[in-house]
């Protein structure tokens, strides 16, 4: 035992941080598993929960880019888009094929997380030579043509695979594409994703976020994301020791659209009807929110925002109609404090910086 | 013919982005922050007006100098208490707090107007007394402009003439160009940084008001959540014309208000938006400082 806790002590302080994330997001799985089974959590506690890990995945892809690339991205939720429908269709279409539930979803989470890496090559390569808000405002624009586009797209499946056809004109419905009677719908344009068979589950969230931070943590400290990291404090400086910029740019901006996709794989398996309007600028504003406020490049701060500001317009519920006021107001608020001043001296006054301590734990 | 009235349409719709754009570009320009609020500021200044002109009676010219005023004093206000404070904080945080401000002024537009779409009077009719359609006809009838289309084109070019004059000979006009260049050489030279950054909100703030009334009366609706889709637009439009360019705002707006009329009529009106971010990502990649936009190359 001496030696265990003599071994912990002789880490490195962000290894630590690093178990300390990971004991904590299995903590708190334990905990919401028990009290679930028991019966504590009412039911808009438990139906919250998968839309949760969804957002905490998503909030923790996108500190990503936004706290280790340092590039503002404002389309996220465009990734989340094209993985939740890729993802849909996956697991619709094979359900005759794989009967097994949870394989289903693990396929259905790897093909979105695969659709949404396509996109975000395809979107990254061209645009990751610009810079700072027009980078910005591209990854925005490619959010509201993926929302457009799902909003034309009809699927269907039937014995003969899979009929994808692309409503144009406005005039097609989901009788038009070449389904044989019986053969059933799975995209329905504007109207999304209907009669999905919800698969998700609040298991699967937790080894998906478990899988996520595997994934983003180690990256980050690899020799790959200390190249990032590097890019980030200083372009010019880390192109000029030899840092491949746009091998490092992409790595990181493909991880965690492929991440974002699978997160939003799981949320479209949570429910039955999903439409593309979900994914809007809002939602990718609404996760930008959580990667800020949780502290950018800390992916434990990500974390607990995410399940605490996902949880708050639930929790202020009582004032009603004030409720999004309030909200904005909080919003507010927490940022003037958090940049004020005088606060942060109270605050180092409180809490002494130990000397070496990185902003990113 | 048709082509045209469709080209036509898409100026008048393009003149109101490039009002809006005029609005996003210069706080850009001086503040350094995406103003997401702005979108926001817009609807209020529809609200105002339509209240002004359906509750107090007043005719339309006066709505839209109420709605100018009471716009003005709220995004001095908001600059004040939000934005202010965190002249010295990361762009990140600010841009946080602006989304915050959104919320709030749409969610306070719900408390206060409801959230079920109104329906606003234009300023100028569709149909005149005799229920004609109130509309420039030329050659024969084939092509009629609407007077709201003329009128709105008007305010474009009077407001973005304006501007140039002002950010070119006034002196405030010129305190402005120097904080948006150097903030630290402008203190020195004895401008008031704060009080130029705040003067800069409230024209951006009036245009938005104006641009409201234009545009709800293009639209004839007006919802808590009208300003947020015209407001990214906008926001497209001035990076589209090169951020912090007062021409390549105009130039941006008219351009989008082109695209998107025509994506409408030609291609389809469900992808209309999709082409028109579309046409911007391509125009990024070739000038990625926007049409008019300076390229200011890094220098180590």
């Amino acid at each position: 035992m001496k030696k265990l806790i003599g071994r912990i002590k002789g880490l490195k302080k962000t290894t630590k941080v690093d178990f300390a994330t990971y004991l904590g997001v299995i903590l708190a799985f334990v905990l919401f598993t028990v009290l679930r089974d028991r019966g504590l959590l009412n039911r808009s506690i438990t139906g919250m929960l998968v839309p949760i890990c969804a957002y905490i995945v998503m909030a923790v892809s996108l500190n990503l880019t936004v706290g280790i690339l340092g590039e503002l991205s404002l389309g996220h939720a465009g990734f989340m888009s094209v993985g939740a429908f890729s993802g849909v269709i996956a697991a619709q279409s094979l359900q005759a094929a794989v009967p097994s539930a949870p394989v289903r979803l693990a396929i259905a989470i790897l093909v979105g997380a695969l659709f949404a890496a396509v996109a975000g090559t395809i979107v990254g390569v061209p645009v990751l030579r610009l810079q700072g808000d027009y980078l910005a405002i591209v990854t925005l624009a490619f959010g509201e043509i993926i929302k457009e586009l799902i909003n034309c797209l009809l699927v269907g499946c039937d014995s003969r695979g899979l009929h994808i056809a692309f409503n144009i004109t406005g005039n097609l419905t989901i009788n038009d594409i070449g389904m044989e009677p019986g053969g059933m719908a799975i995209i329905k344009g504007a109207q999304g994703a209907t009669g999905t068979t919800t698969i998700a589950s609040f298991t699967a969230g937790f080894i998906l976020i478990m899988l996520t931070l595997v994934i983003v943590l180690n990256l980050v400290r690899s020799r790959a994301g200390r190249a990032i990291m590097a890019l980030r404090d200083n372009r010019i400086a880390a192109e000029s020791v030899g840092i491949n910029i746009t091998k490092y740019k992409l790595m990181a901006f493909i991880t965690s659209a492929a991440l974002a996709g699978g997160a939003g794989a799981l949320y479209g398996l949570n429910y039955s009807n999903l439409s593309a309007s979900k994914f809007s600028f809002d939602t990718s504003i609404l996760v930008l929110v959580y990667v800020v406020l949780g502290g950018l490049g800390r992916m434990w701060g990500s974390i607990i925002a995410a399940a605490v500001l996902y949880i708050l317009p639930e929790a202020l519920r009582e004032f009603a109609d004030y409720r999004m006021l309030v909200y904005a107001i909080v919003l507010i608020l927490v940022m003037l404090a958090t940049n004020n001043d005088q606060l942060k001296a109270l605050a180092g006054r409180i809490i002494p910086k130990r000397k070496g301590v990185s902003s990113n734990g | 013919m048709e082509f045209l009235s469709y080209l036509i349409s898409g100026i008048s719709l393009g003149s109101v982005y490039a009002i809006i754009a005029l609005g996003y570009t210069m706080v850009y320009g001086i503040a350094k922050m995406l103003n997401f609020a702005h979108g926001d500021v817009i609807m209020v200044g529809g609200y105002i007006s339509f209240c002004a002109m359906s509750y107090l009676e007043l005719p339309g010219w006066l709505s839209v100098v109420l709605a100018m005023a009471v716009c003005t004093v709220l995004g001095v206000v908001i600059e004040g208490l939000a934005y202010k404070p965190l002249r010295q904080a990361t762009s990140l945080a600010v841009l946080i707090t602006a989304i915050g401000v959104s919320y709030f002024l749409q969610n306070a537009a719900q408390l206060i107007w409801g959230a079920s779409p109104k329906g606003y009077t234009p300023l100028v009719p569709a149909l005149n007394a005799k229920g004609e359609p109130n509309a420039l006809q030329l050659f024969d009838g084939q092509l009629s402009i609407p007077y709201l289309s003329l009128l709105i084109m008007a305010v474009c070019i009077i407001v973005m003439v304006a501007l140039t004059f002002f950010t070119g000979q006034t002196k405030l006009g010129k305190a402005m160009r120097a904080c948006s260049e150097d903030k630290g050489a402008a203190q020195l030279m004895g401008i008031n940084v704060n009080r130029t950054i705040s003067v800069t909100f409230a024209i951006g703030s009036a245009l938005a008001a104006v641009a409201g009334v234009l545009l709800c009366s293009f639209t004839t609706s007006l919802m808590p959540t009208t300003g947020s889709m015209p407001g990214i637009k906008a926001f497209t439009a001035a990076v589209f014309g090169g951020i912090g360019s007062i021409p390549g705002a105009f130039l941006g707006g008219i351009l989008l208000g082109i695209i998107e009329s025509l994506a409408k009529a030609y291609i389809s009106t469900q992808l209309a938006n999709a082409i028109l971010f579309a046409v911007l990502i391509i125009v990024l990649l070739v000038r990625p400082s926007g049409l008019l936009g300076k390229y200011v190359p890094e220098k180590v």
